[in-house]
């Protein structure tokens, strides 16, 4: 069952504060998609990952709205 | 006592700006393209201000054109360049990180009909040469530009390697030197270039339009004979005076400038990720313009940052989509892959010491704190 972080809606550095509290409670190899309307998500997800050491799988759409994969690595 | 810590927005003024204002307001100010003394007189003043602004750039003053802003010399620039050379092709070749006035310069192109190819930059901001002299190489090219070094983390560009590459395939390629001039040494290779005198400390409304002879350019604008042609109205001699001299005044400092403040980034590079936890520091630590640095704080949001840093005494730019009027990250840093959010860009200038700086590296860590506390972000 994935695990959707619906963030529509909220601004920047929001998205990824949620996404990073939201890691820590999935298992390791698990996934977590976060929905962000927000533009500067589909930069600093990715940022995020690299400085957090998870992995960043890709980018998408939910129902049109811009979605963010990310799979927990640690 | 406020520090001022945005020098890539805008200079201080130099003390001879002023000085030279206004002494050519009083002087200067009857039409340099009539014929009786007091034009005469001004027209003097004009070819004064337009040689020593073409010797400051290695030019000649029959190459050089005062505009009334950088992005306006900027935007004549790349228009004029590839009007000028429309029966090559149709193509503009570009790195993504170009200041948004040439991006602007680009769309409109676009929207004309034209097409552009923008190159990537690596992690660091730089572009790779080789890949830019592949698009240059693509036939169909009317303009190349690459920026001497970049506005918002001061990664220089491989000026020198990208003009061969462009001289080799024929194509003309324009510098936005803006953030170079009257700083550190032009590089060569432009058929083009383009600088704005209150980055260095001149006035405000004075840009610099630089074409070689030979280089094909037409203008994008109705016809005017001021300016050899390229700029339209009346020109603001006042201004032109004031920006020559300080041009001449920041060059004669620049190499003394770049030792004294190329150490005091080194420092905020060093210290802000020692000081603060989950920061990035982007841009090339050693390739880079020696008065500038942008880094990005991890969970902050950008404009509380900047708000907060303004309550405490220090005036700095952030790239954060929420500190731009767009909504949308910075498109450097966007290019560039790196972190946007809790982004910071500090540039010194003359005035800038070394307390001032020592305050701000003080002050920085508990600012963040504080936002990370307020955020509940902390231990995240």
């Amino acid at each position: 069952m994935p695990v959707i972080l619906d963030c529509r809606g909220r601004r920047c550095p929001l998205p990824v504060i949620e996404l990073a509290r939201m890691i820590g409670q999935v298992g390791i190899g698990a996934t977590v998609t976060v929905l962000a309307d927000d533009p500067a998500a589909r930069l600093d997800i990715p940022a995020w990952c690299r400085m957090r050491d998870q992995e960043y799988v890709g980018a998408s759409t939910w129902d049109g709205v811009p979605a963010y994969t990310v799979r927990r690595t640690g | 006592m406020p520090a001022y810590l945005d020098a890539a927005s805008t200079a201080p003024p130099h003390p001879v700006t002023r000085a030279a204002l206004l002494a050519a307001l009083d002087d200067g100010w009857a039409d340099p393209g009539k014929l009786y003394g007091a034009a005469r007189q001004a027209r003097l003043l004009l070819d004064a201000a337009r040689e020593s602004v073409a010797d400051c750039l290695g030019a000649r003053p029959d190459e050089v054109s005062f505009a009334a802003s950088g992005t306006q010399a900027a935007q004549l620039a790349v228009l004029g360049g590839l009007g000028g050379r429309r029966r090559a092709g149709g193509r503009l070749v570009h790195a993504a990180v170009e200041h948004s006035c040439v991006l602007h310069a680009a769309a409109t192109h676009a929207a004309a009909g034209g097409t552009v190819t923008a190159v990537p930059v690596d992690r660091l901001g730089r572009v790779d040469p080789e890949a830019y002299a592949a698009a240059v190489r693509q036939g169909g090219v009317a303009l190349a530009a690459l920026q001497s070094a970049n506005h918002e983390v001061g990664t220089v560009q491989p000026v020198a390697e990208v003009g061969a590459a462009c001289t080799a395939a024929g194509v003309p390629l324009y510098v936005d030197a803006a953030q170079s001039v009257g700083r550190v040494p032009v590089p060569a290779g432009w058929a083009l270039l383009s600088a704005s005198a209150h980055k260095w400390g001149g006035p405000p409304g004075v840009g610099v339009l630089a074409v070689r002879k030979g280089t094909r350019w037409r203008s994008p604008w109705p016809a005017d004979d001021r300016e050899g042609g390229r700029v339209s109205g009346f020109p603001n001699l006042p201004a032109i005076v004031a920006a020559a001299a300080s041009l001449r005044a920041a060059c004669a400092e620049a190499v003394a400038e770049a030792a004294r403040l190329a150490p005091l980034v080194d420092r905020i590079r060093a210290e802000v990720p020692r000081l603060v936890p989950d920061v990035e520091v982007v841009g090339d630590p050693v390739g880079r313009l020696p008065h500038l640095v942008t880094f990005s704080c991890l969970y902050v949001d950008g404009e509380a940052l900047l708000t907060e840093l303004d309550r405490r005494g220090f005036a700095v730019s952030s790239g954060s989509s929420c500190t731009s009027s767009t909504v949308r990250p910075s498109h450097v840093l966007e290019a560039m892959g790196v972190l946007s959010h809790g982004n910071v860009r500090v540039s010194l200038h003359r005035g800038t010491t070394d307390a001032e700086v020592a305050q701000f590296l003080a002050v920085l860590p508990e600012v963040v704190a504080e936002l990370r506390r307020t955020a509940g972000v902390a231990g995240l």
